[in-house]
């Protein structure tokens, strides 16, 4: 760390001390979970052979591992975020073509600062600066559905590989939507005042000097914000994964959403996920229940990725930019997307 | 008197933002002309991308998530 300390025209010096303190309290935390959720249940006079203690000692071991994860994962994108501006973004894809610029931009979707509530300002923004059509919409969709609380839970809750597969496959459909609605050629399809505004400012990007002491305000003020808003989501997720935990037959799930499932099984997931709107924090524990009750992984996690990228509210917003044939395509596109990434996952796991 | 936009469209952070700047104001006992701007086209014209932005007689000042209250006193 002694070569990150070199802040001699910082303002404050960067609370290193605070941060490698509570950096070991952290990892104690996510080294004594198992004890700690054995303990919770042996004082509750519970044990691991009874339904009830089962479901409790789910709720004890998930709940404080994922809300740790969470934590780290949410500072560190915090800090990673005072690098990415969203103009900054725009900048880099600025006149960017098709290809390239599609996967450059699925990409910088995962690790810019992005809320739902600005996503119609950031497509303007971006198409006014010259990036093409079918990159922004590489952008637009690879920034919700790949993001860090998805990451953090996956990571948490089912190990690095499935986390990793869920990154790879999510920048795929991503990249390849946006590919194709480039393709199509759809900008007559833009409500007219929108296409007025095309390539109409120069993407010129002036950033703010910041010092580490800053960065690392970021990373905790994110933690606060994100944090402090998904917790209720969480906690009443594994809640409902508990009960699923402890009291659902094993193998229920496996006939209607298993591998030996009907084909339409798949696209009947992803259908009723459309018009669904709620987090990763919010579905994720459900999706974990679940899977351990012989649901397919693919199958459950089209239906999270559609739950996640497509959303009604999100539609009757994009409404006052796209007129109603692009719009369908964008859902058409990332459905179909999503619905090979299901397929490809069952096969593949 | 500044003439204050603040450009978002109508998340819990742009009224957190207009709400801060507001108190701001009145514990400085600085009068100002605060506005809120909802209006896509409105809020474009500005260049403004990420919200909450807030626009200082016709000058984006800030962009993207609420502004410390230590940025907001640095504006009266």
């Amino acid at each position: 760390m002694t070569a990150l300390t070199d802040t001699s025209h910082s303002p404050r010096r960067p609370p290193w001390g605070w941060l490698g303190v509570s950096f070991i309290a952290w990892i104690a935390a996510y080294a004594s979970l198992v004890p700690f959720a054995d303990a919770a249940i042996a004082l509750l006079g519970l044990t691991r052979q009874t339904h009830l203690g089962e479901a409790v000692h789910f709720f004890f071991y998930d709940t404080p591992k994922v809300l740790l994860l969470l934590t780290g994962i949410v500072f560190l994108m915090g800090v990673v975020h005072t690098f990415v501006s969203p103009e900054r973004t725009r900048a880099l894809l600025s006149g960017k073509r098709l290809g390239v610029g599609n996967v450059m931009a699925a990409s910088l979707g995962v690790i810019t600062p992005f809320c739902s509530c600005s996503a119609v300002p950031l497509f303007i923004g971006f198409l006014s600066a010259g990036v093409p059509l079918g990159v922004t919409f590489s952008f637009l969709i690879s920034a919700p559905m790949v993001n860090e609380v998805a990451l953090a839970l996956l990571f948490g809750l089912f190990g690095w590989k499935v986390a990793g597969l869920y990154l790879a496959l999510g920048l795929t459909v991503a990249i390849t939507a946006g590919l194709v609605i480039g393709k199509l050629g759809m900008e007559r399809h833009l409500e007219d005042w929108v296409r007025a505004m095309q390539a109409s400012q120069s993407a010129d990007y002036v950033g703010e000097e910041m010092h580490w002491a800053g960065r690392i305000d970021a990373g905790v003020a994110h933690v606060r914000d994100i944090v402090g808003k998904v917790w209720p989501w969480v906690l009443a997720g594994i809640g409902v994964g508990a009960v699923i935990h402890g009291y659902v037959p094993q193998d229920f799930m496996a006939s209607i959403m298993g591998k030996d499932a009907p084909w339409w099984s798949l696209p009947a997931a992803v259908l009723i996920g459309v018009p669904m709107y709620s987090n990763a924090a919010g579905i994720l524990p459900v999706v974990e229940a679940l899977i351990g009750k012989g649901a397919a992984l693919g199958t459950v996690l089209a239906f999270m990725m559609s739950v996640i990228a497509l959303s009604l509210p999100e539609m009757i917003i994009l409404r006052k930019v796209l007129k109603l044939p692009l719009i369908a395509t964008f859902a058409g596109v990332v459905a179909l997307g999503i619905l090979i990434v299901g397929y490809v996952f069952n096969a593949v796991l | 008197m500044k003439n204050i936009k603040v450009l978002g469209t109508g998340c819990a952070n742009c009224q957190n933002t207009l709400k801060l700047i507001d108190d701001v104001a009145r514990a400085k006992g600085v009068a100002v002309q605060l506005e809120k701007i909802e209006d896509l086209q409105q809020i474009m014209i500005h260049g403004v991308m990420s919200t909450p932005g807030v626009v200082i007689n016709g000058k984006v000042v800030h962009a993207g998530g609420v502004p410390t209250r230590a940025k907001v006193e640095s504006w009266f």
